[in-house]
């Protein structure tokens, strides 16, 4: 009996180990995360259409007003905020005038906020739309500091200063400042407007808004400026090679590129052996393209033996087209051994839609990650073990079968003890 | 005999208990925040994701033509399913919509089932899309694209829109739920690190003790199975014992009951 007490005893244990081992706990810890001064300017249209009485009864000037009075309210305290102006001062009919007309009403930096609103409603609908030139100022207004570069464009009208075409410079302001995001809001926007203005946003990755009223207006700057503040690893630039021999040696990290239409680019990384190194890229359509279009990325050894490759392809609508690859290393008893030179392609079959210029090259963002490699144990599943009703069955039969044979056995045993 | 019996029924039954019982258990979630609340916004790509818990309805408003990015973890042998509802303005065209699901390393996640994109019919007030993964294994070839466990992203957009319905104010409403699908999904092997993007960046700046902001937080080493438990343990303790028990009882048939008639009392 005191056996058998023992014996269930035991078996509890194990259950109770067993059970335990089914509630392990887990839970970590998200990281804290810092970054320099996030910085936001809002580029404000004060073209003379601003009049227009079209938002909720009241002129578009007035809710731009009333939404920028809000947002300067809300904005975080870490967020260094400027405005902008376009088309605020100049009132003749001179079109080379009315296109330099662009003002820093005020300047990035701190938020003073009764400053910021006072100088907001001295604003009067004026002159011209001149899109680009404000662009290109507004990019050297964010200039300097690590921190993530957001420019909030509100505008009611299309570019009037042609031939410069604000998308274009767009996106040679995406090209050369990394990190800077162009966010665009049509009020009451016409056909060639909201064209506009997408395509602006497009360019740098940024989101466009039709605004017909002004709760919307508000709370849609409000998010942006919020978005800013967001902490947000910032890429390192980097430029891939024609070849590999020639291509830059990365590190862990995330690194950002641009590739032309059919331009191959080519990356090297040390693994070591024992370790697992893993790459994702992803190439940005930041233009009209066709709809058709895929990414490969292939990791090559220096003798230009293919390892492994990923591959994708998509047609529609996308912003990016995105793959990735692991390579583990096997690992090596010698403590010395080199680590292996992988290099990584990347190429696109993006095709440049009718009448879209080529240059600068559509945005890459490579993310490269050596970790430890996969953990050795190749057997059946989680270590031998099994499940299931006939894992059970046999188990069970083949412990009776066992069990019924000793007992015969032993019973033998002892009949040969006693004749003998 | 009797009470080798009911210990042997009542072993079944624990263990019957058992099996069931490891797959309601949550699995541990990798990233828990501070304040637990849902989050309300969408990031707008990978890099600046909106991490999300399994379970919690993210909400975010958006612009029509807007990408909106999530991420969720997802941990070894368990299929994540992910939901996503669009509330559309009162007046617009038709317009389809999609859900796309990709892992840590940027590649795109089939679904299994679920329509994954889905087409508004005009002034339709919402479009609702799913997208059930495959599930989750510890281990597959480096030339295989089965899911393994770190960062899942999700991605919803608009893929196919008339020119006037761009930019219109439109919500999303977003969750990921898991399904445990327990020991039948293990596999040969376990990674090294999950398949979290930054995750070798984020080690690496830990140990001096700065901080800086991260691809995905969702954690290195705490939360994430280690890979060795699966339900398997308790088929094969339970199998263990009921063969013990087996044996025993095979043992016992052989003895009969009482003494052997041949041997004489007293011996």
């Amino acid at each position: 009996m005191i056996t058998r007490q023992r014996l269930a005893a035991g078996v509890c244990a194990l259950l109770a180990a067993l059970a335990a081992g089914i509630a392990f706990p887990g839970g970590a810890v998200a990281d804290e995360t810092q970054t320099a001064a996030p910085k936001v300017e809002l580029v404000l249209d004060v073209s003379g259409s601003m009049r227009a009485r079209d938002i909720d009864g009241d002129s578009r000037m007035a809710a731009a007003k009333q939404a920028f009075n809000e947002v300067l309210d809300a904005t975080p305290q870490e967020v260094q905020l400027g405005i902008r102006t376009l088309g605020a001062n100049y009132r003749g009919n001179d079109r080379k005038e009315g296109c330099k007309d662009t003002a820093q009403l005020y300047p990035v930096g701190p938020l003073n906020r009764t400053d910021a609103k006072t100088a907001v409603a001295t604003l009067q609908p004026t002159g011209w739309t001149p899109i680009g030139p404000a662009l290109l100022k507004a990019a050297d207004d964010l200039n300097g500091g690590d921190g993530t570069r957001r420019i909030v464009l509100i505008s009611d009208g299309e570019d009037t200063c042609q031939p410069l075409d604000p998308c274009e410079v767009a996106r040679e302001i995406a090209a050369k400042g990394i990190g800077l995001t162009i966010d665009t809001l049509g009020l009451v926007p016409d056909a060639k407007t909201r064209d506009q203005l997408s395509c602006i946003a497009d360019a740098t990755g940024g989101t466009y808004t039709d605004v017909r009223h002004k709760e919307q207006l508000s709370s849609r700057v409000g998010q942006l400026v919020d978005r800013a503040a967001d902490p947000v690893v910032t890429p390192v630039a980097t430029e891939g090679a024609a070849q590999c021999e020639k291509a830059p040696a990365l590190k862990s990290g995330l690194y950002t590129d641009r590739e032309e239409f059919g331009q191959q680019r080519w990356y090297k990384v040390a693994v070591d052996p024992g370790k697992e190194l893993r790459a994702s890229v992803s190439v940005a359509d930041d233009r009209a393209v066709g709809p058709n279009y895929g990414v490969l990325l292939r990791a090559v050894t220096e003798h230009g033996r293919e390892i492994v490759r990923g591959e994708a392809a998509g047609t529609g609508r996308t912003d990016v087209i995105s793959t990735g690859l692991r390579y583990p290393k096997a690992g090596s008893d010698d403590d010395n051994a080199p680590a292996e030179t992988v290099c990584l392609q990347v190429t696109n079959s993006f095709a440049a839609a009718a009448g879209v210029k080529t240059t600068p090259g559509l945005p890459l963002e490579l993310t490269v990650d050596v970790v430890d490699g996969p953990s050795g144990h190749h057997d059946v599943a989680s270590f031998g073990l099994g499940r299931g009703w006939w894992l059970l069955g046999t188990l069970v039969l083949i412990g009776f079968v066992a069990g019924v044979l000793w007992g015969w056995l032993s019973r033998w045993r002892v009949a040969i003890w006693r004749t003998n | 005999m009797r009470i080798t019996r009911v210990l042997g029924g009542a072993l079944l039954a624990l263990g019957l208990g058992a099996g069931p019982a490891a797959a309601d258990t949550p699995s541990p979630s990798p990233s828990t925040s501070a304040d637990g609340s849902a989050p309300t916004k969408a990031g707008t790509s990978f890099r600046t994701a909106t991490e999300l818990e399994q379970g919690q309805q993210a909400t975010a408003s958006a612009s029509t033509g807007d990408y909106m990015y999530w991420s969720f973890p997802a941990d070894i042998g368990r299929r994540p399913t992910v939901k996503a509802t669009v509330k559309l303005p009162r007046t617009h065209g038709a317009q389809t919509w999609q859900l796309d699901v990709y892992d840590g390393l940027r590649r795109r996640q089939a679904c299994q089932y679920g329509a994954n994109t889905r087409t508004a019919v005009q002034d339709a007030p919402s479009a609702e899309l799913t997208c059930v993964l495959r599930t989750v294994r510890g281990w597959a070839e480096p030339w295989a694209d089965d899911p393994l466990p770190g960062t899942y992203y999700i991605r919803l957009t608009v893929v196919d829109l008339g020119a006037t319905d761009l930019g219109q104010p439109v919500s999303a409403e977003v969750r990921a739920d898991t399904v445990d699908i327990g020991g039948a999904a293990a596999a040969d092997g376990s990674l090294g690190k999950p398949l979290v993007p930054g995750i070798a960046v984020t080690s690496a700046e830990k140990t001096d003790g700065s901080k800086t902001a991260v691809l995905s937080s969702f954690g290195s080493h705490d939360g994430w199975s280690s890979g060795w438990w699966s339900d398997r343990w308790v088929w094969t303790g339970i199998g263990a014992v009921l063969a013990a028990l087996a044996g025993i009882g095979g043992y016992a048939l052989t003895r009969g009951s009482g003494r052997p008639s041949r041997v004489p009392p007293g011996v």
